[in-house]
């Protein structure tokens, strides 16, 4: 089981015919997916994946045809904040948007502009979202990844996959995993993220990968002191990063004396987060703690 | 991408800010002729992308045309912070009564920008921050909004700007806003904004970055680059669409991806080791791409082995390691090589390396120990080795 995305998700691509798009639109396709429809202004009637799926020229259309309740974006960084706010404005409830290099100040009027709509957005340059065994929204390769228990959101994407592999090849399965993105100002938080994990039913365990950069993992951190019960374990890339440098991430630069990967992993282990020394570790970290029964973690619900 | 403090101020200035009368001199001689012409007394300020000029002396107060000659002569033969001095900004000098600090920002945390005023100005703002923060007043700007005018009221009643002066700073914080949004800027600052002796404002010193992804609609900021500014690898890095930094380590590093890529380098320095760069090949790399990339990390004399870490997921390990092996034909490396590659096209990806001569590893921890052995060590006999690592379809 999982959050987010699942067998009943109704997955529309934005940007489907460009060479990503039907790339990982077909991944996404082979891995089961329900993807229902594509969007290509201009090439609206014509069907792609060997036929299987029909491309609107809008949004708008391709919801009113499909019923989609999940769009994922491959559309050029340019274009971006665009594809997100027509996803939104056709009623698109969970929105991904995996393009890379998106100007900062457009994603700040994307958030604005979702604020007054009831849409979630995950990323932009991010992974997208992977329930194994569910479905694969997005560029997670599906193959690394298998159903379980552990929930995994994170700040990076090949990172990401690094720590999946590693998860997998210990024998731990997967319940969701969240790419979030590396970009300064993105949909969703990892706090957003982590509540999710605690509500969920299926997901025992929570591995939070970070980096250096604005202080996300700081506040994190004090929502899993404050919140959760069930334990987390974390990683925080660039502690060998030099400060002053912006190490390809928009957002992964220690300006300002905050930022640094020393003080995230000081702010986790002071939530009692295990934090691993490289991602190779990560599985053998996990599970080693027993988690807290159930009543009190209801009991810390209500708290 | 940093602008110079003249280019900030020019922009400034389209938007109705005041700034001193002034040019950008190449030779004393220019900066002798500006001085002349603004009177003889003037202000030498060296033109590089680095704060703490002044402290370094690139900055000079002179009050003849002569000793401005004099003045630029010194200026333009020093270094600042590792990087020579090549334009100078005679600006004209002005008595100050008062410094202010007047920036814009975007705030991570409130998913907006803000505007933060001071009446400590003159200093870094940090350093305000530092030593009295109540002394800094922050106000978010909605986005879709922009700043509006009482905003800008609000600032100056909290540094107790005299209110004669309300009216020129609330212009002024209105036109930095104004040019902060057209360029797409994550830094807009003026520091300081004077109060001048006969009452004037007037933004003395300017600094702006512009956000490197905008700068596809700026086509006229994009030119404004300073190419002698940037490292000769980092502006090759940027033609081929990679994102590079040099370090000072050993071991050059090729990653995609820039969060694997910084944990690349952390395991590195876990197994003792130094990256000699942070280098992301980016997603969908190509093959043409990674041959730059390796072009790039041998062009590095301090380079005495090569860590390959791909996971692949846009990023096709075959083409990456075509990629390799076609710059390894053209550069025909002497170092020894530590091959990583996971995911999508692996098989492929394997088969096309194992025909190279490469030290192969199975996992990021495995690689990273190759890597440190080899840059320690002679190099590592070739030949015998198959690519591993594979994921179990």
């Amino acid at each position: 089981m999982s959050i987010l995305v699942d067998k009943q998700t109704r997955l529309v691509v934005q940007g489907i015919t460009g060479r990503e798009g039907e790339f990982h639109a077909r991944a996404m396709l082979e891995y089961g997916t329900r993807l229902v429809a594509g969007v290509t202004p201009g090439k609206g009637g014509e069907w792609v994946l060997d036929g299987k799926v029909p491309v609107f020229d809008t949004m708008a259309q391709a919801v009113e045809a499909t019923g989609a309740n999940c769009s994922v974006s491959f559309v050029p960084a340019r274009f971006a904040a665009d594809a997100i706010m027509e996803a939104a404005d056709a009623g698109v409830p969970l929105i991904v948007c995996i393009s890379e290099g998106t100007p900062v100040q457009d994603m700040m009027q994307v958030r604005r502009y979702l604020d007054q709509r009831k849409a979630r957005l995950v990323g932009p340059n991010c992974p997208g979202l992977l329930s194994p065994g569910e479905a694969k929204v997005g560029i997670i390769p599906g193959h690394i990844s298998v159903p379980g228990d552990v929930g995994v959101v994170s700040r990076s994407g090949t990172l990401t996959y690094e720590v999946l592999y590693a998860l997998k090849l210990q024998g731990r399965g997967v319940s969701t995993c969240v790419g979030i993105g590396g970009d300064p100002v993105s949909g969703t938080s990892f706090i957003d993220v982590l509540q999710m994990f605690e509500e969920d039913p299926h997901t025992e365990e929570v591995v939070l990968i970070g980096e250096i950069g604005g202080t996300e993992e700081e506040r994190a951190a004090q929502f899993v002191a404050d919140r959760m019960t069930k334990p987390v374990v974390g990683f925080i890339a660039g502690r060998s990063a030099p400060p002053g440098k912006r190490m390809g991430h928009a957002g992964a630069i220690v300006e300002g004396g905050s930022g640094l990967a020393l003080d995230k992993i000081k702010a986790l282990q002071a939530a009692r987060v295990r934090v691993a020394e490289h991602p190779e570790q990560i599985p053998e970290l996990l599970g080693s703690r027993k988690a807290i029964p159930r009543r009190r973690r209801r009991a810390a619900k209500r708290a | 991408m940093k602008l110079h403090e003249y280019q900030s101020k020019q922009l400034f200035a389209q938007e109705g800010i005041p700034i001193p009368r002034g040019r950008v001199a190449m030779t004393a001689a220019e900066a002798r002729s500006i001085a002349e012409e603004l009177g003889g007394r003037a202000v030498v300020k060296s033109q590089v992308l680095v704060g703490g000029r002044g402290k370094a002396g690139g900055i000079r107060l002179v009050d003849s045309a002569e000793a401005a000659e004099d003045a630029a002569t010194q200026v333009l033969g020093i270094q600042i912070k590792g990087l020579p001095v090549r334009k100078l900004l005679i600006d004209e000098a002005v008595g100050i009564q008062a410094e202010i600090y007047l920036g814009i920002t975007n705030d991570r945390q409130a998913r907006s920008p803000v505007v933060i005023a001071s009446a400590e100005g003159g200093v870094e703002i940090e350093e305000v921050a530092r030593r009295e923060p109540g002394k800094i007043v922050r106000i978010p700007i909605d986005p879709l909004l922009g700043l509006r005018e009482y905003q800008a009221r609000y600032l100056a009643a909290a540094i107790e700007l005299p209110r004669e002066h309300w009216r020129d700073f609330i212009r002024i914080a209105s036109g930095l806003y104004r040019v902060f949004h057209r360029v797409d800027a994550t830094l807009a600052e003026i520091n300081p904004l004077v109060v001048t002796k006969d009452q004037r404002l007037l933004a003395l010193d300017g600094k702006m970055v512009i956000d490197d992804n905008a700068l596809f609609r700026h086509p006229d900021i994009a030119d404004m680059r300073d190419l002698d500014e940037e490292a000769p690898a980092e502006r090759e890095a940027r033609k081929y669409g990679l994102s590079y930094v040099r370090l000072d380590g050993t071991i050059g590093c090729m990653v995609n991806g820039a969060g694997l890529a910084m944990a690349t380098m952390d395991v590195i320095e876990l197994c003792g080791g130094r990256p000699a760069n942070f280098l992301d090949v980016g997603g969908g790399a190509g093959s043409e791409k990674v041959a730059a990339a390796l072009q790039l990390i041998l062009a590095e004399p301090a380079v005495r082995a090569v860590l390959l870490n791909i996971f692949g997921g846009i990023t096709r390990c075959d083409e990456v390691a075509r990629g390799v092996l076609a710059a390894m034909e053209e550069v025909r490396p002497t170092v020894p090589f530590v091959a990583r590659l996971v995911g999508t096209n692996e098989e492929e990806g394997r088969r096309l390396l194992a025909e190279a001569d490469l030290i192969t590893a199975s996992s990021l921890m495995d690689a990273a120990r190759k890597a440190v052995a080899a840059a320690q060590g002679p190099a590592p006999s070739l030949g015998a080795s198959s690519v591993e690592g594979s994921v179990p379809a």
